[in-house]
């Protein structure tokens, strides 16, 4: 079973989640000052390109996806591309009609 | 029946199930306890075939009522509420209790672990929860139709508004759904960590049997489309118990995203219902033609085309309920798109059969009628999904019968077949031959008797549900209704054969068909412990040196 | 094969476990996704009432739960490199701190639910039948949406409390963890899906 050490990578240190954390609140900081500033449409995209970033470092580094193998990131990305296909297609028709 | 292969104490070598006079006991004897509480995929598998088996036998004698009603014009037999209720319940039934799970739930059980040489799938006891809550969403459906006050009417779309203001018990109808979506994306979420995980050494994705490559494209779409499924159950829950009025018009919601969500699961849906299908008479057709499948690659390339296709069309039910001329244009052309990976497969199909020595076993014969129903279903799709035509063929008749020959005429024969097909290795058992074709000219004559006309009324514009027509309608009602009472025969005499093959027919040899894919080479009955160390994976689809006994 | 997963000698598949929990967490994601694809499109249609909801949301609440979830998903990720370096009495500090984050949370929603009923905002009221269409669509969504995200911190918080025990009566180990970390990456979902009900309900105004 050659793949069972590969899973087993060495945890990650405490040091370095706190990292993630130290950065995760920096990020919420980040989103509350541009949330003051009034952007017209950009606020909407300064929120949601700000929690995908925070969401970013939650699956990659506290979920270990970074750690994981093609397979499991190519369903990962597979899932959320689906979900963007569906609210996209909706578009199609609520972009238009409303 | 070989008693003595099967008398020895070792799990190994015991037949998983054992049928009257093997004398052979499963893992734990044969008390319910030992079948409910199971893990063995093999045992889970034949619980939900009865159960399946059951639910269809309910929602076939509520089409048959429906037929019976509507052989007449005028208000016969049925009230109203009582007609509304019982095309709700023939169409949660078969769709959410019967055709959904079918192939997957019991044939997928059963053989897709050993058609990978695998033991049982990746979490056996998640499977048998599963089962579970299979159960539970059956007691739960069921308790809806004589609780509260009166079964569900809104049709199996539970369409917004009336879903929310009907005063039937649908709010516990939308729990069983959700809860037997459940079921059915752990059954996925298994089937896709097994084909990755437990595959034989030397079994690589090219050597997999095609139910196999279907049954993997199927539990993607069983993960990834049915959560949408459940939130659409639980807002339709939450709509009626909070009034949140997420889709009520005068408070600003859109009834359309509800159709818009329910499609999103919906459509995909129907690729749940027939990819399995398609599993089944890829693996049918190769071994009744002796000839190694046409287009190996194109057939599992499709599965996944489908898949992903599949879930580009859903608003191509809505060309009609006002949504953007855009969407209409987009989701039409996509509707198109999607035509083609089935239309690969019928090809494959056909040439795989082309200069094939063909035997007419009833499996084959099964696959057959699959193949005429399923392209009469799948171009009368196209009607439906081109724009233009849709508009005047929109929740007519011509819809219905559409659907019935799809599922039906396919995923029913499909099951079928796989139940011809596998039935002398699961049960040890033969059934009579004969028997089973002309069950099998009295069902395919029944369907085309019974769903035709109603292409012509749909065409004519007969709407869908309506609980009374025109007199012009009549001689053609009155036909379709004596379609019924002929399919009604051929599937009982199709079900007395094979109830009487697993109890009385002649013991089966380990390999009747000359099937080359591992199953069978096991001995028959199957054992508990299907493999003992890894087997060694065939190709598929090599007959060389394979040879039916007897 | 290096693909081929549990046999008599490994009965436990440590790659097939962590593939189910993920495919698992793809039917939270979609979901939840069904009502994010709701919330775009009513947005789309209702831009100024969401605007003006969103400001009768209490920021400061939000803000809080926002650092006691993330704050939560480092103690979950904490308490996996505990017990795999054999720290158990640790690992079991931080799980505990995890579980009364998320108590921490449902306090703070029921005073933030609380305050809106008090101000007639009970779903199924006439208060809130009687509110206009953008508004009316906007509170729908928010209880919608932070209601099934809370029924989810309760069901992480009691995965997370039955791993403690599974923990203490050593059936999950430094050597067997992969009970513990499919229990963080559940939770680590609750915390993804609050990350982007948090801009969407109390900043986008």
């Amino acid at each position: 079973m050659t793949d069972k050490h590969e899973a087993q990578h060495e945890p990650l240190s405490y040091r370095f989640l706190a990292l993630v954390w130290a950065g995760l609140m920096a990020l919420t900081a980040l989103t509350l000052g541009a949330a003051k500033v009034d952007l017209g449409f950009l606020n909407v995209v300064a929120a949601l390109g700000i929690a995908s970033a925070k969401a970013s470092l939650v699956i990659f580094f506290f979920m270990h996806l970074k750690y994981e193998n093609r397979l499991i990131k190519g369903m990962v990305l597979t899932a959320f591309v689906i979900l963007a296909i569906a609210i996209a297609l909706t578009f199609v028709d609520v972009g238009y009609r409303y | 029946m070989d008693q003595t292969d099967h008398q020895s104490d070792d799990l190994t070598t015991r037949p998983f199930f054992g049928p009257k006079g093997s004398g052979g006991p499963g893992d734990k004897g044969l008390g319910p306890a030992s079948w409910l509480f199971s893990t063995d995929h093999k045992r889970i598998g034949l619980l939900y075939l009865g159960l399946i088996g059951l639910m269809f036998i309910a929602a076939l004698a509520l089409g048959l009522i429906l037929r019976l009603k509507l052989m007449t014009p005028g208000s016969t037999l049925l009230s109203p509420q009582e007609y509304n209720a019982m095309f709700t319940l023939h169409g949660v039934i078969m769709v959410f209790l019967v055709v959904i799970p079918s192939i997957p739930a019991s044939f997928g059980n059963i053989f897709l672990p050993l058609h990978i040489g695998a033991n049982d799938v990746s979490f056996p006891r998640l499977n048998n929860f599963s089962w579970w809550l299979y159960v539970t969403g059956m007691v739960l459906a069921i308790t809806s139709i004589f609780t509260g006050s009166g079964a569900p009417d809104t049709g199996w779309t539970f369409y917004v508004p009336f879903s929310e203001r009907t005063t039937t018990n649908v709010s516990l109808a939308v729990i069983a759904v959700f809860i037997l979506g459940f079921s059915s994306i752990l059954t996925g979420l298994n089937f896709i960590t097994t084909v990755h995980r437990l595959r034989a050494p030397g079994m690589t994705w090219k050597k997999l049997p095609l139910f196999v490559w279907s049954l993997y494209a199927t539990g993607w779409i069983q993960v990834l489309a049915t959560p949408i499924l459940g939130i659409t159950a639980l807002l339709i829950f939450a709509e009626r118990v909070l009034h949140l009025g997420l889709f009520d018009a005068a408070r600003g919601g859109d009834p359309l995203l509800y159709q818009h969500l329910f499609w999103i699961y919906s459509h995909p849906a129907v690729y749940i219902m027939i990819l399995p299908a398609m599993g089944v008479i890829s693996e049918i057709i190769p071994v009744f033609a002796r000839k190694p499948i046409f287009g190996y690659n194109m057939i599992a390339f499709s599965s996944l085309a489908i898949a992903f296709a599949g879930s580009l069309v859903w608003a191509h039910h809505m060309f009609t309920s006002g949504m953007s001329d855009t969407a209409v244009l987009i989701f039409s052309f996509l509707t198109f798109v999607v035509a083609i990976p089935s239309a690969i497969k019928v090809f494959n199909w056909l040439s795989t059969l082309y200069q094939g020595s063909i035997s007419l076993d009833p499996p084959l014969l099964y696959a057959l009628g699959f193949i005429f129903m399923f392209s009469i279903g799948g171009l009368t799709g196209l009607v439906l999904g081109s724009a233009g035509t849709d508009i005047h063929v929109h929740d007519t008749y011509f819809v219905v019968a559409h659907f019935h020959y799809v599922i039906f005429g396919g995923t029913g024969l499909g099951m079928f077949a796989a139940m011809h097909f596998w039935f002398p290795k699961v049960f040890g058992r033969m059934y009579d031959h004969g028997r089973a074709a002309w069950a099998f000219w009295l069902v395919i004559l029944g369907m085309n008797v019974l769903y035709f006309p109603m292409f012509i009324m749909g065409l004519q514009g007969m709407p869908r549900r309506y609980y009374d027509y025109l007199p012009q309608y009549g001689p053609m009602q009155m036909v379709s209704t004596w379609g019924s009472w002929l399919l009604a025969v051929g599937l009982g005499l199709m079900f007395w054969n094979l109830y009487r093959g697993s109890r009385y027919g002649p013991a089966a040899t380990k390999n009747p068909w000359g099937g080359a894919t591992l199953e069978w080479t096991l001995p028959t009955p199957l054992p508990h412990e299907a493999f003992e160390g890894d087997p060694s994976a065939p190709e598929p689809y090599d007959f060389k040196g394979v040879n039916p006994d007897g | 094969m290096a693909e081929h997963g549990a046999t008599a000698a490994h009965p436990k598949d440590y790659h097939a476990a962590k593939m189910g929990m993920w495919l698992f967490l793809f039917t939270e994601i979609l979901l939840f996704g069904g009502l994010f694809l709701l919330y775009a499109s009513y947005r789309h249609r209702f831009p100024e009432a969401f605007h003006a909801g969103g400001q009768t949301l209490d920021v400061f609440l939000g803000a809080l739960n926002t650092i006691v979830l993330i704050t939560s998903s480092l103690t979950v990720a904490m308490s996996i490199t505990a017990l795999r370096r054999g720290e158990l009495t640790r690992c079991l500090w931080l799980l505990g701190f995890t579980i009364a984050c998320a108590g921490g949370f449902m306090v703070n929603k029921t005073i933030e639910w609380s305050a809106k009923f008090h101000h007639g905002l009970i779903p199924g009221s006439e208060h809130m039948l009687g509110l206009p269409q953008g508004q009316s669509v906007f509170y729908g969504l928010y209880y919608a949406m932070t209601g099934l995200h809370g029924v989810h911190v309760v069901i992480g918080a009691t995965v997370l409390a039955w791993v403690m025990l599974l923990i203490r009566q050593g059936k999950v180990t430094a050597q067997d963890y992969v009970v513990l970390e499919n229990a963080g990456l559940y939770w680590h979902i609750v915390d993804l899906v609050w990350i982007y009900l948090f801009p969407l309900f109390y900043l986008i105004s």
